[in-house]
């Protein structure tokens, strides 16, 4: 579904420096309802691989596709999920959800048919016409994540979105996001520097190092399938099978660290 | 070794440290629940805002009723009111209070609403296109600083010395301000809501329409607030050429037969009003931008 062939990134230099090589030679396909998890230190370039997709950013080198089509600027078919301060504070929980078929001229009865449809599962049914910034940082997640999910887009893309999140809150939101997953069927491409959380939520992981950004690594993950096929998550996190990944991959990362220190 | 419960501790009476009076100055005091410790400028004013101007007018009576300043210099509290109760029925040089106030207001509020048509898009467009601020960038930071009396005599010269050069004084005056707010309420806008808005689908335009806009509204009703105070400052020099009415002639003319207490009617009443509008556009920021600073 989304191809990405042989793209570099470099940002032009300053005066006294070179220019920096963000991104080398990456190579990456997101399937039809594949979670790929990007993992990396700071600097590593999974920000700017994310803005690639999203089409923020063009590459200076390669090619990025999304079914077959060349990615040419942002679009709905790739909505993004933030960190924070994405939300529209003007609007209300379901004006947000809905707020992509606005944009695309959806009337408000349809909109907000649509958007109700997310609120149960979100949890935020008692919360339809509360203010976004009334609502605690994990539900303002939510509405974010479900305003993406109203525009119906081909790939989710979010940019460490429980990163501003307490841990309690953090592993819950990890949850929902995978229940969302499996019943809106979408691929989703996430970004995280935790590893517990890109282990226990993709289907397929890529380690990536800084100076110049590349993935170094690539596994195929069962933790979020066994989540879903009904093991709790604590039991998840908690098999062996599971530490000896976190071990493996931590490994890789502080390996890498050094080597780049 | 034994140790105290804790409900002991808690419950023991006197536990809560005793700040020394003069250590208050160097460090706050440890706040009550519900606050929070060392926000600066924290505490309620109302109070003491209402004592400090009913002091100030009773040491003004006192001060004027003991004789110590002639009233040619101060007129007392009661004298002005009495002036005022006076001008109320009468009229000031034929024309009845409330005429003086609505020319006046008429011409701040038409400056005012002026700049907000042309300020608030001009600035929007300053903020979003480098063209834009590219050229009018210059004129706006030449003028800004000069002072209205300044450029009088080329109203006058320009536009004559009826309605429009007074007008347009005092639009001028506001422009600056409410321009500015714009521009830099365009700077409130966080770029992953743009960025949000864009992978929605969002064109441009509507960017613009429903996240620049909308993000910029807090900065721009504090320009309003802002540069309709500016009109009210313009106003007596918009009123000192070829005026028969207006509170900012009524000002001028009397200071010019010594009547001080007609004076500072005027200019109480020029600082009522500007008040009372103050506190509507306040309302109005509470109405329609309840988020400001919340997210």
């Amino acid at each position: 579904m989304l191809e990405i062939r042989r793209v570099s990134v470099f940002y032009p230099g300053g005066d006294r420096t070179d220019a920096v090589e963000a991104l080398r030679n990456i190579d990456l396909d997101i399937g039809e309802g594949e979670f790929v998890v990007a993992l990396g230190a700071s600097g590593c370039g999974k920000s700017t691989l994310m803005n690639l997709i999203a089409g923020f950013l063009a590459p200076s080198f390669g090619q990025l596709r999304l079914d077959g089509a060349p990615i040419a600027g942002p679009g709905r078919d790739r909505a993004v999920v933030f960190q924070k301060h994405a939300l529209m504070p003007w609007l209300n929980v379901i004006d947000n959800l809905a707020f992509g078929l606005k944009l695309q001229g959806v009337g408000r009865a349809e909109r907000y048919t649509v958007a109700r449809r997310f609120l149960g599962l979100l949890g935020l049914e008692d919360f339809e016409t509360s203010p976004v910034y009334m609502l605690s940082g994990g539900m303002q997640q939510r509405v974010g994540i479900g305003r993406a999910l109203t525009a119906d887009p081909r790939i989710l893309l979010m940019d460490e979105p429980l990163g501003a999140l307490d841990a309690l809150t953090r592993e819950r939101a990890q949850e929902l996001i995978l229940r969302i997953w499996q019943s809106q069927n979408k691929s989703v491409f996430l970004i995280t520097h935790s590893v517990e959380e890109a282990l226990f939520m993709g289907t397929k992981l890529i380690v990536m190092s800084p100076r110049p950004g590349r993935i170094t690594h690539r596994f195929d993950l069962p933790f979020s399938r066994r989540f879903l096929a009904g093991e709790s998550a604590r039991e998840v996190k908690a098999s062996p099978e599971f530490i000896a990944m976190r071990e493996t991959v931590l490994g890789i990362i502080f390996a890498d660290e050094e080597q780049a220190a | 070794m034994s140790f105290e419960s804790e409900t002991d501790t808690a419950a023991s009476p006197g536990n809560a440290p005793q700040t020394p009076f003069l250590k208050r100055f160097l460090r706050a005091a440890p706040t009550r629940p519900g606050q929070t410790y060392g926000v600066p400028g924290e505490g309620r004013t109302v109070g003491i805002s209402v004592a400090a101007v009913l002091i100030v007018l009773i040491l003004w009576q006192v001060v004027t009723m003991a004789g110590l300043v002639a009233p040619l210099f101060l007129p007392s509290p009661v004298q002005v009111v009495e002036k005022f109760i006076a001008i109320l029925g009468n009229g000031y040089t034929g024309a009845p209070l409330w005429l003086h106030v609505l020319v006046s207001a008429g011409r701040v509020f038409a400056a005012f609403a002026l700049a907000c048509v042309i300020g608030i898009p001009l600035g929007l467009a300053m903020g979003m296109n480098p063209v834009m601020r590219g050229l009018f960038d210059p004129f706006l930071e030449f003028y800004r600083p000069i002072p209205p009396l300044a450029y009088l005599p080329l109203m006058i010269i320009w536009f004559g010395i009826g309605e429009t050069s007074k007008v347009l004084l005092i639009f001028l005056a506001v422009l600056a301000p409410v321009t500015l707010g714009a521009r830099a309420g365009v700077r409130s806008v966080a770029i992953e809501q743009i960025h949000a808005a864009y992978s929605l689908g969002a064109t441009r335009g509507q960017v613009l329409r429903e996240v620049v806009l909308r993000a910029a509204t807090p900065e721009i009703l504090t320009s309003l607030r802002i540069g309709v105070g500016f009109g009210w400052t313009t106003l007596v020099a918009a009123e000192m050429v070829a005026s028969t009415q207006g509170l900012g002639y009524m000002v001028l003319s009397a200071s010019q037969f010594l009547q001080t207490s007609t004076v500072l009617v005027g200019i109480i009443l020029i600082g009522a009003i500007a008040w009372i509008f103050d506190l509507a556009m306040r309302a109005l920021e509470r109405r329609i931008v309840p988020w400001k600073g919340r997210m």
